[in-house]
């Protein structure tokens, strides 16, 4: 357990510079500056790695990090996205508070390896002592000269800023992120054209997590494959899970990935006495819901989430036990996704509301027998028909929870109260 | 007006951003600007912004109207940001945020009687671990209990 990116957790100032370099950091990044690393060493390196986008798409980093037009001439950027906001996910505020100098050596290698110059991490306006922390952490990695303008007499250049959300989930989608990086509304762009053409300020672009460029510098420290041989196939390495809900002990754990399920669970305590395991949700709020029987089958990895039909996702896990009214906690989801929508396009702006407002109906007592009908019809409206995922990943909810607890909200609708008995 | 103060401020942000980019420090000067007044914002502070930055004042109004940590009406010196989202909720972050109004005696989206404190519903903080949570300026408060709430609520001078 925690061995990429929380490996410092257990060290004595663990966000220190000395202690990053006495467990190795920033000995690939000087490996670079003396010449010793290609780009096509390091792309290789992270294709054997397996690495895989670990914002919630899973697009492999080292194919992305590819698609860059490395020799184009003029300005490129590296952007982090530490705009944390999936509902259920936390564990990129811990990396930014306890290692951020893995995320700013991920970010200058991949800089190196994209020809990009200059990089912004994106911390949501909330996140102020990891704000504080990561700024701290840029200040002592340029007076030890790791950043700046020919760094330590080579020809490489790397300046890194920071940059300050306001508080937008939209955010998170990567070219809203930049939108807002360029002092506008966040609102998704169309793709094509993708950011690696054209991104920041019209620049070839490449955007990753805070958790995908935090993995980097070990990747490449002890290798590809060290690191594929972590997790399981099509899933390498390891993976940060928040575990929160229902369960003793909520906490953020790195562990392998193909770890099954249940032992996650009892990492985080397992369940409050006398429970039962209700449903989960594996990879934040956007990711299909799983019922307990299925949720306990499978392992915490792309394929065995997919098959168990939902998402590895921000790898953001939600646990419900038997005192949970789904009616309640998908309203609760439907507002959110109601509140966050940038409102661009139709199908989402209206979508979300009359979901949420439906939702709210029933749990107000005056839902109606054909509510659910008109609900399943809502959202597969939305889905696909948007320029985003927030559309799809605010009907997800809405078809899971009803697919899977129907009766739940037939009783709702029927007597105007809950199924669930919850303890006074 | 915005003081010297947080024109330097701002400048610090401007500097981040290439030549003929200034517009992308428009949300850290609303940040900044906000603080300055009491937590809020007007349209003569709007404007004020958007001369600083040279960019139109719709689109400062664009920015300032979209993103959810800018006020557009007076808060308290004190704004409880409660989070309410799925991790929370399962957590007991209801019973809280009601423990809280009663106290209080305000609805969320109120100022306290004497000006001290309001209270905000606001969407996933990403502190999930912690909940339920709360932000109050800069600070997260996490695995919130009714004690706890006291003992915040009492150091709100």
């Amino acid at each position: 357990m925690n061995e990429v990116c929380f490996k410092n957790l257990d060290k004595e100032n663990p966000a220190s510079l000395a202690t990053y370099e006495l467990t190795g950091g920033y000995k690939v990044w000087r490996q670079i500056l003396n010449g010793e690393l290609s780009p096509d060493k390091i792309l290789a390196e992270l294709k054997t790695s397996g690495l895989r986008g670990r914002g919630g798409a899973g697009f492999p980093t080292g194919l992305k990090w590819s698609f860059m037009p490395r020799n184009q001439e003029g300005q490129k950027y590296v952007v982090c996205n530490s705009d944390e906001g999936e509902p259920g996910t936390c564990h990129d505020r811990d990396i930014l508070r306890y290692n951020p100098h893995s995320v700013i050596e991920g970010m200058a290698i991949a800089g190196y390896v994209m020809n990009a110059t200059v990089g912004y991490n994106y911390i949501r306006g909330e996140f102020m002592e990891p704000y504080y922390r990561f700024e701290e952490a840029l200040k002592d990695a340029y007076d030890a000269g790791l950043l700046g303008t020919s760094i330590k007499g080579s020809n490489v250049c790397f300046d890194l800023y920071t940059h300050l959300g306001a508080g937008a989930y939209i955010c998170g989608e990567e070219t809203a992120l930049l939108e807002s990086l360029e002092g506008k509304k966040g609102q998704p762009r169309f793709k094509p054209p993708f950011p690696a053409n054209v991104g920041l300020y019209g620049k070839p672009t490449t955007i990753n997590n805070t958790e995908s460029f935090a993995s980097v510098p070990e990747i490449l420290s002890r290798g590809g494959k060290w690191f594929a041989d972590l997790g399981v196939e099509n899933s390498g390495g390891t993976k940060c899970f928040s575990v929160t809900g229902n369960v003793r002990k909520p906490a953020n754990f790195e562990v392998p990935m193909g770890t099954p399920f249940s032992e996650l669970l009892e990492l985080a305590g397992g369940l409050k006495k006398g429970r039962k395991l209700k449903a989960v949700i594996p990879g934040g709020s956007s990711t299909p819901l799983l019922t307990a029987k299925t949720a306990m089958k499978m392992t915490m990895d792309y394929d065995s989430i997919e098959n168990a039909g939902s998402m590895l996702g921000a790898g953001s896990v939600i646990i419900m036990d038997d005192s949970t009214c789904m009616v309640k906690t998908l309203t609760r989801l439907a507002h959110f996704y109601y509140d966050e929508s940038c409102g661009q396009c139709t199908p989402c702006r209206e979508g979300t509301g009359w979901l949420y407002r439906m939702l709210q109906r029933i749990l107000d007592g005056n839902g109606k027998s054909d509510d659910l009908d008109l609900l399943m019809s809502v959202q597969e409206k939305i889905i696909g028909n948007t320029i985003c995922a927030l559309g799809d990943a605010a009907a997800i909810p809405v078809e899971s929870f009803i697919r899977h607890f129907r009766q739940e909200f037939e009783y709702y609708i029927k007597h105007g109260k809950s199924m669930v008995e919850i303890d006074g | 007006m915005i003081s010297d103060q947080a024109k330097k401020e701002i400048d610090f942000w401007v500097k981040k951003y290439p030549e003929g980019r200034e517009s992308s420090a428009v949300m850290q000067a609303l940040t900044i600007v906000q603080k300055e007044n009491s937590g809020s914002l007007t349209d003569e502070l709007i404007k004020e912004i958007a001369g600083y930055l040279d960019m139109p004042v719709i689109s400062v109004q664009e920015v300032a109207t979209f993103y959810e940590n800018y006020n557009h009406k007076p808060v308290g010196k004190y704004v409880i940001r409660f989070c309410h989202n799925i991790s929370c909720m399962l957590n007991g972050s209801d019973d809280l945020i009601s423990y809280l109004e009663e106290k209080l005696e305000v609805k969320t989206g109120e100022i306290s009687k004497d000006g001290l404190v309001s209270v905000k519903k606001v969407e996933c903080l990403g502190a999930c671990v912690g909940g339920p949570m709360c932000q109050i300026g800069d600070q997260y408060y996490e695995h919130l209990t009714t004690k706890k709430i006291d003992e915040i609520l009492g150091n709100l001078k």
